[in-house]
């Protein structure tokens, strides 16, 4: 599996995909802390941006590099190697190579910066990790969805769709629940709505502790009781870890069925 | 003590050192003054230090350790119905309440230093408390810990000037049923509020800071049934609200900067006549929100830094009116628990849509003249 | 060696595979004939594991392949159409393949034998269908195995690599290795193969020699067979 995942590791991280991709939290981490002069300002338009990016750019590389490394897949597959793990390598090595860009990208900015006089380190570590919990997530989610369909077309359109409805539509259907059910207490149903969708997670993730929980008042508070304290981080992390490790076991399970 | 054998008018002079006693009376009119600060501890037995006489000067004492009673308002310094008097470059350290006028007039409170350490608001007192005064100056005090850091009761045309109230529970300064009292230069900062305004009429807030207020209940300034205040030229950063305002009328706000809060201000529907005009509003959150779809105040000439509008004919007013309110702060109205939604994509989406063609948010509501520079003060 | 029971194969509703039994000699060239869609490369994949069977069974040395993957170090596999990832040098893609079955191939003598020296530090997507086709063979026969299963192995070869080929397999074979092969190209099936196996409709039609079969089919010639075979095929089923 190393074998396969750093052959596709170096594949990517030489493309200047990776390199434009670095480049474009790099530059855009620089722009946002020189003009606001804010380190905690800068981590929330950072944060939108990520969190809109990171699970596109991971839908797009993923069904992308799948259907165009098909022959290198075929050609894997009559090698004596376990098909689990040429998926496998494959999928890590996308997603390591789309985590490192994106760790470089918003990290070294913050660095330069000089971050650790801030007392942010903790956001920006959050924002980071959630970031690559995102490109892992949706990573795999489009390797799925290539992996089952056969039609190039079909597989990137559903897999488009999939990116839409978690980063958009998603929030709709919760607003429109939220306002259905305001006559009802409704706090914990949020929570649930938000650890159902890893983007939504991770935002509140990082607005808790960027203390804007403030913000959200006394129905607010319950968030924060529940988000803010170790055992809500726990929950918050742990769903984000089964958010990854779920599609991934359903690439191995289609891996073994798939005829190729 | 000394007191007892002094003739009016004398003066005391007490030297450093640490005197135990409570239930000191002063009853006529003496100038009473301490060197290096001599304590006066009160061993949490009573009350210390009451001034029964007009005309009378109590300065340089540290005070400390007043009993505590759910029944009597025990505090440091005390003036029960006498005028005249000036209160000056005291300490008063966990008192309950430390500074306490009662139906007094014409008395001066300066440069006195208040810290207690009030847990929560049932068993604490208020810094400077009033009640049934009028003509009091309270100038450059700094008071830390209590209730609320200046309580005003029926307290008419006094003045509040460059004091500092820090990290009160409560209330940093807080006005009931007083009239024509002008606070100006103070700082309040990380109080539970900075200030609340209620039930009173003809407040002038003018140049204070209000700074960190924040938390889940906490505002900068919070306005309760108030009419025809004048709030000018004052800063707001890093509150949670910066103005709340419910069933206020005829208030000018104006040439006040907003920055860094969370909301600049809300504004409910019950407020009427207010103008709104000359402030900055910076990197607020939400710069306004309300309860209400029609609108009854008159927003001009502000400066909003969200405001995304054009000034063809360089007159430095953008030629599109600007709509403060944006939907979701609106929605937030209706069902808090909404907030989790903020900051996601769909948000900014039906944010920006409602902009171009507003349906719920108040149509009436708009700065007609939105500037596209920053207000300037002098 | 290489022994299938009743195996089965359908995408969707299609069958592709019927259900048939076969072994393959050892030491011999098997060719495996049949129309298009007959069920050649399926049946070929599904030995190599690219495709799962619906049902039936493969063994390799006696083992069923289900799920094992190390069988297939003792099996070079030639695919019809050569897909490699197309950013990689030839050089590369000969490194590549050997460190990802930890071990080293012996290429040297077969890029001189197809004259592939000049093409080793071009990438893939540069090169012509027939230099695929050789870096392909290459890439196949750098590994010694006890078999070697071939798919259109001559697609685009010119006639000296097309003859340098038909060497290399007949030195192989001395070597007492096994091949199964698929072509359309009777010539070359007469030239190598010592068995035939005819498939169609998912089914094995014919297994034997080529006199058996031109004897079957009373023909001279055996492109001739075949022929007749499908003619009959067709009128039945028209």
């Amino acid at each position: 599996m190393l074998k396969i995942l750093k052959y596709s590791f170096f594949d990517l991280i030489r493309s200047r995909w990776s390199i434009i991709y670095f480049l474009f939290y790099f530059i855009t981490g620089m722009v946002l802390l020189y003009l606001s002069h804010d380190v905690s300002k800068a981590i929330v338009s950072l944060m939108n941006i990520t969190f809109i990016l990171t699970p596109l750019i991971g839908t797009i590389f993923g069904v992308m590099n799948f259907y165009n490394s098909r022959e290198f897949i075929e050609l894997l597959l009559a090698q004596p190697v376990p098909r689990k793990r040429i998926f496998l390598g494959m999928f890590l090595g996308i997603s390591i190579s789309l985590s490192l860009s994106l760790l470089l990208g918003m990290s070294l900015p913050f660095i330069i910066y000089g971050l650790f006089l801030s007392g942010q380190v903790m956001s920006l570590l959050i924002l980071i990790t959630s970031g690559v919990f995102l490109t892992f997530i949706f990573t795999a989610l489009a390797f799925y969805i290539a992996l089952v369909n056969e039609n190039r077309l079909k597989g990137f359109g559903m897999a488009i769709l999939v990116w839409l409805f978690m980063a958009f539509i998603y929030d709709g259907i919760f607003l429109l629940s939220l306002f259905l059910l305001q006559e009802y207490p409704i706090e914990k149903f949020a929570i649930a709505m938000s650890l159902f969708n890893p983007i939504d997670l991770s935002r509140i993730l990082i607005m808790l502790k960027l203390d804007i929980s403030a913000l959200m008042g006394y129905t607010g508070a319950v968030f924060s009781k529940f988000f803010g304290n170790n055992s809500g981080m726990l929950i918050s992390f742990l769903a984000l870890t089964i958010w990854t490790v779920v599609p991934v076991l359903l690439i191995l399970k289609k891996s073994f069925k798939k005829d190729f | 003590m000394a007191i007892e054998n002094a003739q009016p008018f004398d003066t005391i002079v007490v030297s450093p050192g640490r005197y135990v006693e409570y239930d000191i009376q002063i009853d006529k009119p003496l100038y009473i003054i301490g060197i290096d600060h001599p304590v006066i501890d009160g061993d949490h037995k009573s009350e210390i230090v009451t001034i029964m006489s007009d005309s009378v000067l109590f300065k340089g004492f540290q005070v400390q350790n007043v009993g505590l009673s759910y029944i009597k308002d025990w505090a440091g310094i005390k003036i029960d119905n006498r005028d005249y008097c000036i209160i000056e470059d005291n300490i008063l350290l966990d008192t309950y309440f430390g500074i306490y006028l009662k139906k007094s007039d014409h008395i001066v409170i300066r440069n006195n230093y208040l810290k207690s350490v009030a847990k929560n608001e049932v068993n604490s007192g208020n810094g400077i408390h009033l009640w049934y005064c009028e003509d009091i100056l309270i100038e450059k005090n700094q008071i830390t810990g209590h209730r609320d850091g200046i309580y005003f009761e029926f307290v008419e045309k006094s003045r509040i000037i460059e004091n500092i109230s820090e990290g009160n529970l409560r209330y940093g300064l807080h006005f009931m049923f007083s009239n024509h009292d002008d606070y100006i230069g103070n700082t309040f900062k990380n109080n539970g509020t900075g200030v609340a305004v209620m039930y009173s009429e003809f407040i002038l807030m003018k140049n204070n800071n209000f700074v960190d207020n924040w938390g889940t209940a906490n505002y900068g300034l919070l306005f309760k049934e108030i009419y025809d205040g004048e709030l000018s030229g004052n800063k707001f950063q890093n509150n949670t609200t910066a103005i709340f305002a419910d069933g206020s009328n005829r208030i000018k706000i104006i040439n006040n900067e907003f920055r860094s809060n969370g909301w600049a201000m809300n504004i409910f529907g019950n407020c009427m006549d207010n103008e709104i005009a000359y402030n900055n509003f910076i990197s607020n959150t939400f710069d306004l929100t309300t309860n209400s779809s029609r609108n009854r105040n008159d927003y001009h000439d502000n400066y909003w830094d969200q405001y995304a509008g054009y000034d063809l004919d360089k007159d430095g007013i953008g030629d599109v009116p600007y709509r403060p309110v944006r939907l979701f702060s609106y929605l937030i109205g209706k069902i808090p628990e909404a907030i989790i939604l903020l900051r996601s994509f769909f948000i900014d989406m039906i944010n920006m849509a409602e902009k171009v063609a507003p349906v719920l948010t108040p149509q009436s509501l708009l700065d007609e003249r939105p500037r596209m520079k920053l207000n300037i003060y002098d | 060696m290489i022994e299938i029971k009743e195996i089965r194969k359908s995408f969707g509703r299609l069958e592709v595979l019927k259900g048939f039994d076969f072994s393959l000699s050892e030491g011999k060239i098997t060719a495996v004939l049949g129309p298009n869609g007959s069920g050649k490369t399926t049946l070929i994949k599904s030995i190599l594991g690219l495709v799962i069977p619906s049902g039936g069974e493969i063994f390799f040395d006696g083992k069923p392949i289900y799920k094992d993957w190390e069988y297939r170090r003792r099996i070079g596999y030639l695919p019809q159409i050569a897909k490699f990832p197309e950013n990689l040098k030839v050089k590369e893609l000969f490194k590549l393949i050997e460190d990802i079955r930890g071990e080293k191939g012996n290429s040297e003598p077969l890029i001189e034998r197809f004259s592939l020296d000049s093409f080793l530090n071009k990438k893939l997507r540069q090169l012509s269908g027939g230099t695929r086709q050789k870096v392909n063979i290459v890439l196949t026969f750098m590994f010694e195995c006890p078999v070697y299963i071939l798919d259109e192995p001559t697609t685009g070869l010119d006639p000296i690599a097309l003859i340098r080929f038909k060497d290399l397999i007949l030195e192989r074979k001395e070597q007492g290795i096994t091949f199964l092969v698929t072509t359309h190209i009777m010539n070359l099936v007469e030239e190598l193969a010592d068995e035939l196996m005819f498939l169609l409709e998912g089914q094995v039609y014919f297994r034997g020699t080529h006199s058996e079969m031109k004897e079957a089919q009373q023909e001279e010639n055996l492109e001739r067979a075949i022929a007749k075979i499908l003619e009959k095929e067709y009128a039945e089923n028209s």
